[in-house]
């Protein structure tokens, strides 16, 4: 395994940085044929979002310079850049883009968007040929890993923000959110937002009230709703099923009262406050009655903060499911590393049987054909014998982490590496100590 | 034959009640799915057993056993019919100990006939008092629900977002709806119940423990659809009338085993 991987992320290096390095997807197919034309690099593909640059590469010998890939792409100096960038090889670098894509290394932690986008980024690399078989298992295996951290973990099942715990909490109560009627009292940004949340999830009307008619009116017109006069506040508020509140009044303005009296109005059907106004708009006796249901910003904020402490646990067994499946991913690379090993081994010994059988041939003349078989049998059963237990010791070791050592003992006792460097010899460079294995194919 | 099967039946029902406790604690959807299968395999193993009781001749509900397991078969059709709308087993939690407990005691053992000849060959006529029955019992466990649900919103715990309960709403449509679909049944159940009473003795006695309390849970029964229908009463007034329908409900069925009208072969 020779994968590196180089890049910035939102906890890395500032917006301005992550601007600058930003590569819009009709350029991304070019970065890609670039970067595999970088020396050193056998198979490369490049993520860009807006929160991360990733320069993922299959080196031909273990090391190639990344960094200067970069410099030169971007026309950036070291200095510029080098403070944010982070580097990380093999087993480290498959962790990381495990991470990534399993949605872990996100702002948001388990937001679902970042997996689609590294799919695309794949995909457009795979389509110019920057992407074959090495990157190819590493990036298959790095979607299976996402699909299992999201289907067994419940890292982004649930939601963050307030306007989306509103949501959430709405749902509690009424099922659907479809054809629900939404009040707002108080025209602010928060409430904005938290009704845009509601309208997105199905709620069919709003209603905007506020002490300044014309605010009212104006942001009623944003949403297609209908603006109310605030003395008409009482008259007409039992409508909604959904009430966002949040004036800047010093006293409550809905007190258990007006809660009896809606509920009167409404048939008892429930009512949602969310009251995100401080002091608070809803008095807090309104909750004590039957199908009145109110959060203030407070308990909203601890929604918030429970599910991403929820979150955080989840996150954790979502970091073991990734440290196995990188052991895993080890595990099968190496078994396909002790491969051709054992192949050479096989064909090196058939070529001493092959030399023997053709000097005793030589020395013994015309063999009748029942001599043939036997003496062919019996070299045969001789070295299948022998190559019996060091192929089971490669085979069982390429699962540990001493396959490299048994590979290069075996090599060596063999002498399988002489004869793999002559074959390599036009190569400019000779493979360094560490990536020798790898490199023998 | 019919007993061994309605045996097997509680077999599985026995699976849906370990899951309406584990229910309770924390939430599987593994196990509501396995529960859900072994209710679904108890329905065809009961229904074969009800089969062969109507086969072999004696009139279904005859016995009060055999009421009781039909009575516990209309009641995991509600359980699956609500399945099939909503996509929630949480009624289970009510559903499958009451089915549960229904069948163990039919499944004990064979029952002599009680009811007379010719009660028994017009008793039919009453039979869909059974789906009056079954759905209240629905409507009293959509309440409790509803209850627990609420108070989880109330209390603002972070749990309340993860909790196996359907919204509040489905769980009140559940309840309305099961009460609106089971009280015609109900009236009809007790009417010609009533008719068959007065042909066969030529009067009602309203003393007896049992007309009296059927009519009682009956009396409930349609205060809990008014008050439902005409102010909306829900949460917890809803839940104290139908905890009340529901215990006029079992204490009447209970009179099956000391009413001198309905025990009357000896």
């Amino acid at each position: 395994m020779r994968f590196q991987l180089i890049g910035v992320n939102h906890k890395s290096a500032p917006l301005e940085i992550r601007e600058r390095l930003a590569i819009p997807e009709s350029r991304l197919p070019d970065t890609c044929r670039d970067l595999t034309a970088h020396p050193g690099i056998e198979e490369g593909m490049v993520i860009s979002t807006c929160n991360r640059v990733e320069i993922v590469a299959h080196t031909t010998n273990g090391s190639a310079d990344l960094r200067g890939f970069l410099h030169a792409y971007f026309h950036l100096t070291a200095d510029e850049l080098d403070a944010h960038l982070y580097e990380f090889r093999d087993k480290d670098a498959v962790r990381h883009l495990f991470r990534v894509a399993s949605s872990l290394d996100s702002m948001v932690v388990g937001e679902a968007q970042i997996l689609g986008q590294v799919k695309e980024a794949y995909a457009t690399a795979r389509a110019v040929g920057a992407v074959r078989s090495q990157l190819d298992q590493l990036f298959s295996r790095a979607f299976a890993v996402a699909k299992r951290v999201r289907s067994e973990t419940a890292v982004g099942s649930s939601s963050v923000s307030i306007a989306s715990v509103a949501v959430e909490l709405a749902k509690k109560i009424f099922g659907t959110l479809e054809g629900k009627t939404v009040f707002i009292v108080g025209a602010g940004k928060m409430s904005e937002l938290a009704a845009r949340h509601l309208m997105a999830h199905g709620c069919a009307s709003i209603f905007v009230s506020n002490r300044t008619y014309e605010r009212a009116v104006g942001l009623a017109h944003r949403f297609n709703g209908q603006a109310i006069k605030f003395d008409d506040l009482y008259s007409s508020c039992d409508r909604a099923d959904i009430v966002i509140t949040s004036t800047g009044s010093p006293h409550a303005i809905f007190r258990r009262e007006h809660g009896e009296q809606f509920l009167s109005r409404r048939k008892n059907r429930p009512m949602f406050f969310i009251d995100i106004a401080v002091p608070r708009d809803v008095a807090p006796d309104m909750a004590k009655l039957d199908g009145i249901f109110t959060y203030d910003i407070d308990d909203l904020q601890q929604a918030v903060s429970s599910h991403v402490a929820d979150r955080r646990k989840e996150a954790e067994l979502a970091e073991a499911i990734i440290t196995a499946e990188v052991e895993n991913f080890e595990a099968r690379l190496h078994t396909l590393d002790v491969v051709p090993t054992i192949v050479s081994l096989q064909d090196h010994l058939e070529t001493i049987r092959q030399a023997e059988i053709d000097r005793v041939r030589g020395r013994m003349g015309q063999l009748t054909p029942e001599q043939e078989i036997a003496l062919e049998a019996l070299t045969r059963g001789i070295i299948n014998k022998v190559m019996h237990t060091p192929i089971t010791t490669l085979k069982t070791a390429a699962k540990e982490s001493e396959a490299t050592t048994i590979v290069d003992v075996v090599r060596r006792l063999f002498n399988l590496h002489e004869k793999d460097k002559n074959e390599n010899k036009e190569k400019t460079s000779p493979p360094d100590k560490k990536n020798e294995v790898g490199t023998r194919r | 034959m019919s007993l061994l099967w309605l045996r097997f039946a509680l077999a599985c029902y026995f699976i849906g009640l370990v899951y309406a406790f584990v229910a309770l604690s924390r939430t599987s959807e593994l196990f509501s799915r396995v529960a859900l299968h072994a209710a679904s395999l108890g329905m065809v193993f009961h229904f074969v057993s009800l089969t062969e009781l109507f086969l072999s001749g004696h009139v279904v509900w005859a016995s009060v056993h055999n009421g009781e397991s039909l009575l516990a078969f209309f009641c995991m059709s509600f359980f699956m019919l609500i399945y099939v709308i909503y996509h929630t087993t949480s009624p289970g939690v009510v559903v499958f100990p009451v089915v549960f407990f229904l069948t163990f005691v039919a499944a004990v053992d064979e029952q002599p006939v009680l009811l007379t000849q010719y009660v028994s060959s017009k008793g039919w006529l009453a039979a869909h008092i059974f789906i009056g029955y079954a759905a209240l019992l629905v409507s009293f466990g959509a309440s409790l629900l509803y209850l627990l649900q609420e108070r989880r919103l109330k209390a603002k715990k972070s749990a309340s977002l993860i909790s196996f309960l359907p919204a509040l709403e489905v769980i009140d449509q559940i309840g309305y709806r099961s009460l609106l679909l089971g009280f015609p049944f109900m009236t009809l159940g007790l009417l010609t119940g009533s008719v068959v009473a007065i042909s066969t003795y030529g009067r009602l006695d309203f003393l007896d423990p049992k007309i009296l309390l059927s009519l009682l849970m009956w009396v409930v029964y349609m205060v809990m659809v008014f008050t439902r229908w005409n102010s909306g009463w829900r949460g917890r007034r809803a839940a104290v009338l139908a905890s009340f329908a529901f215990v006029a409900a079992i204490v009447a069925w209970a009179a099956n085993y000391f009413s001198t009208i309905h025990r009357f072969a000896s």
